[in-house]
């Protein structure tokens, strides 16, 4: 699977503003934790708004927030918006009658892997997706130092 | 989204009382009334000895509205021993108030004491709602896949 940039930058939006559903937070915000172009990321909040996942708040400290329920919301609907994620088995022009069987075929194991893809992408959350961020980031941080009494506990 | 501890919940060990309960709560999820199933899963599963089956029972008020059904599996296709789910249902009701959450957690706690370090569990691949659940909890696809062929 790749995940194109339209998506990418969608899903830091939608992870960002997701986070903190009552936090407003502006593009330029975004783009520079992300260090994405601000250009291309306003673009994506536009389709985000058209979508109706994000708001946007007028005014002075506007910004954008985040209007569905990100414990709902998953990675499939966020995706999806941005490139489509059925297979497609085809050649350009007609099939000779070999063709047929072997494309019908393909189709079939095609189904299977989007059934598969649908079966994951469709049922993590953004707030599950932000749970396991955070677990990452707990396991690879360096540990603190050990302290003199931890130190001390061995094993008898 | 749930309203987590909105009220207080106890989770203990089923006992034979529980099995009127847990046969409605499986029916009213899956439209099937297994009773005879019910039944064995509780010889085995509720009677003693347990040897690594566990049948965990959530309780609100005194009354059971949920349950979680789990037994130690080793060696299967080569897999080292691990805990696997085969059965969870909250109260239709009392959903998406975190009383899953707590089911699960109290048998990880369980199957961690009892030296199991994995979990594992099958679930249709299009019951989005089950398999949030347990993608919420952490677990991901695991290294085995489910196969299978109508018999000709
Ligand atoms: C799956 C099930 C056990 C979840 O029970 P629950 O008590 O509602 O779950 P929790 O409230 O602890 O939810 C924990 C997480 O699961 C996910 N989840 C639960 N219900 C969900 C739903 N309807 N849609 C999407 N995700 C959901 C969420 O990520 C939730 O976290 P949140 O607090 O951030 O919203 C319950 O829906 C159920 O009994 N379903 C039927 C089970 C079944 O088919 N049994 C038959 C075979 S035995």
């Amino acid at each position: 699977m790749k995940i194109q940039k339209g998506s990418l930058l969608a899903l830091y939006a939608a992870l960002e503003l997701g986070q903190e559903p009552e936090r407003q937070l502006s593009t330029a915000d975004i783009a520079a934790k992300y260090g994405v172009s601000a250009h291309h990321l306003a673009k994506v909040m536009r389709h985000l708004v058209r979508s109706g996942l994000i708001q946007a708040v007028r005014g002075v400290g506007g910004g954008y927030r985040f209007a569905g329920n990100p414990r709902r919301t998953t990675l499939l609907e966020v995706i999806q918006l941005f490139e489509p994620m059925e297979s497609t088995v085809e050649l350009a022009g007609t099939a000779g009658a070999a063709a047929t069987p072997v494309i019908a075929e393909l189709r079939s194991i095609a189904g299977e892997i989007d059934e598969l893809t649908r079966a994951v992408l469709d049922t993590i959350t953004l707030r599950t997706l932000l749970n396991a961020i955070e677990r990452r980031a707990k396991a690879s941080a360096p540990s603190p130092p050990r302290t003199g009494r931890a130190r001390q506990r061995r094993p008898a | 989204m749930s309203a987590r501890g909105a009220f207080p919940i106890s989770i203990r060990n089923a006992g034979a009382a529980d099995l009127d309960t847990v046969v409605r709560l499986d029916r009213e999820t899956t439209g099937i009334e297994k009773r005879a199933y019910w039944q064995e899963a509780f010889a085995r599963h509720v009677a003693p000895p347990h040897n690594g089956r566990l049948f965990l029972v959530a309780e609100k008020d005194g009354a059971a509205v949920g349950f979680i059904v789990a037994e130690i599996r080793a060696w299967e296709f080569g897999s080292p021993p691990c805990g696997w789910v085969f059965a969870l249902n909250v109260a239709r009701g009392l959903r998406e108030h975190g009383i899953a959450s707590v089911l699960y957690d109290q048998l990880c706690a369980r199957l961690r004491a009892a030296g199991i370090d994995t979990i594992r569990t099958m679930v249709a691949v299009t019951n989005k709602v089950n398999l949030s659940f347990f993608r919420s909890m952490g677990m991901t696809s695991g290294p085995y896949i489910e196969l299978e062929k109508r018999i000709e």
